[in-house]
């Protein structure tokens, strides 16, 4: 074996093991790393009323709802798995509307509802002009069609 | 590739090919840039605030682009012991760098109207911010381990360049894995969800952005090599 190849060898193998343990770190860090907890994980492991979390996923659609003093919002949040109720008071982002993402800062109260104390908004990773919102969007196909 | 190991044969082709990359690469970056601003649709949800991406996502691709060739630059170095491989890698890395940098900032004005927040420590911004941090100690490890009258980097920088390029696999995946603030990708294999309108000038910048990179690390391995010649030359009047 040439010496250009033991380097070749030697660098290939370094550098697998290094992209291994990278991995393993990595996908060791599944639940560690995650920013938000979805509803469904909230569900499965339970979070203790005043421990502070983010909770993130979509605002159902119609549950939106602002209380009488004008400054407090009740809405659903959901992951299609789970769903939580959440409120919040205060200035929330100007993407944040229903059936768009949230990602919320705060902790759940003694009757499972989460309070919020911020709001961020999560938008999904589509683009397109004003004039084909509304379109459908087909995940399989990529094309855009007019919703029935 | 061992045929451009004599400096001699590579500035031949670099001189006349970094001016081929520098202004056509500067004529797409301002046309992409231009027509992003000023011709393309706002976003249906985001309004004139997408228009940062033609921005945005060329500095991520690069920054990413740049630590996979200063990794690529290391195993030709430490497996071919090609001369300019090291000089190739020191060149890359203050480009790289800036990239990188603008590709922070410019998600943190962007994310300050539409998430709400200037900075968040989700999967994405948190790796693309390790790859800042490597590329500072790539450098700095490069200077300080630097011989005189070799431009390149050292072998142990070398080492530190493969090593670092663990990250860029982690910074791809990091919004699929985990669950982050960031979005998913938008332009994959299965073809992209920026609509045509909004993605063509993204193509020119992105490619305008690459070019001009490239041109950049050319004129930078070729003051590499002048100092190095200098350095040659100006032993040999010291030693009389």
């Amino acid at each position: 074996m040439k010496a250009k190849h033991q380097r070749l060898m030697l660098a290939l193998v370094a550098l697998a093991a290094i992209v291994g343990a990278g991995l393993l770190a990595a996908s060791a860090l599944k639940d560690e790393a995650a920013y938000f907890y979805a509803p469904a994980d909230v569900e499965a492991k339970g979070v203790e009323p005043g421990r502070a979390i983010r909770l993130g996923g979509m605002v159902v659609k119609g549950s939106l709802k602002r209380a009488a003093d004008g400054v407090t919002i009740r809405f659903d949040v959901t992951d299609g798995k789970a769903t939580v109720p959440a409120t919040f008071s205060g200035i929330a982002p100007d993407l944040f509307k229903e059936g768009s993402g949230v990602v919320a800062e705060g902790a759940f109260d003694n009757q499972g509802t989460f309070v919020a104390t911020n709001l961020l908004a999560k938008h999904d990773e589509r683009y397109m002009p004003r004039e084909l919102e509304g379109m459908q969007y087909n995940e399989t196909t990529h094309q855009l069609k007019v919703k029935p | 590739m061992h045929r451009f190991a004599n400096p001699a044969r590579f500035l031949k082709i670099a001189r006349p090919l970094t001016l081929w990359l520098f202004w056509p690469g500067l004529m797409l970056i301002l046309i992409g840039a231009v027509c992003g601003l000023l011709v393309t649709p706002a976003d249906y949800l985001q309004g004139q605030t997408v228009r940062i991406l033609y921005i945005h996502v060329p500095a991520a691709w690069l920054g990413m682009g740049g630590w996979t060739g200063i990794a690529l630059a290391a195993l030709m170095q430490l497996v071919w012991r090609h001369p300019l491989a090291a000089i190739a890698g020191r060149a890359i890395a203050a480009p790289g760098a800036l990239f990188t940098a603008i590709c922070l900032a410019t998600g943190s004005i962007w994310g300050r109207p539409t998430w709400g927040t200037w900075w968040e420590w989700d999967g994405r911004m948190t790796s693309m911010l390790v790859l800042l941090f490597l590329y500072l100690g790539y450098i700095a490890l490069a200077n300080a381990s630097a011989r005189d009258g070799q431009g390149g980097v050292s072998s142990v920088t070398a080492i530190f360049g493969l090593v670092g390029a663990v990250n860029i696999p982690i910074i791809n995946r990091s919004v699929v894995w985990w669950n982050s603030l960031h979005q998913g990708p938008s332009i994959t294999m299965r073809g992209s969800t920026i609509e045509t309108a909004l993605l063509w000038p993204l193509g020119l910048t992105l490619l305008g952005f690459s070019l001009w990179f490239g041109a950049i690390v050319l004129m930078r391995m070729r003051a590499i090599l002048a100092q190095n010649k200098v350095e040659a030359r100006m032993q040999r009047l010291a030693r009389g």
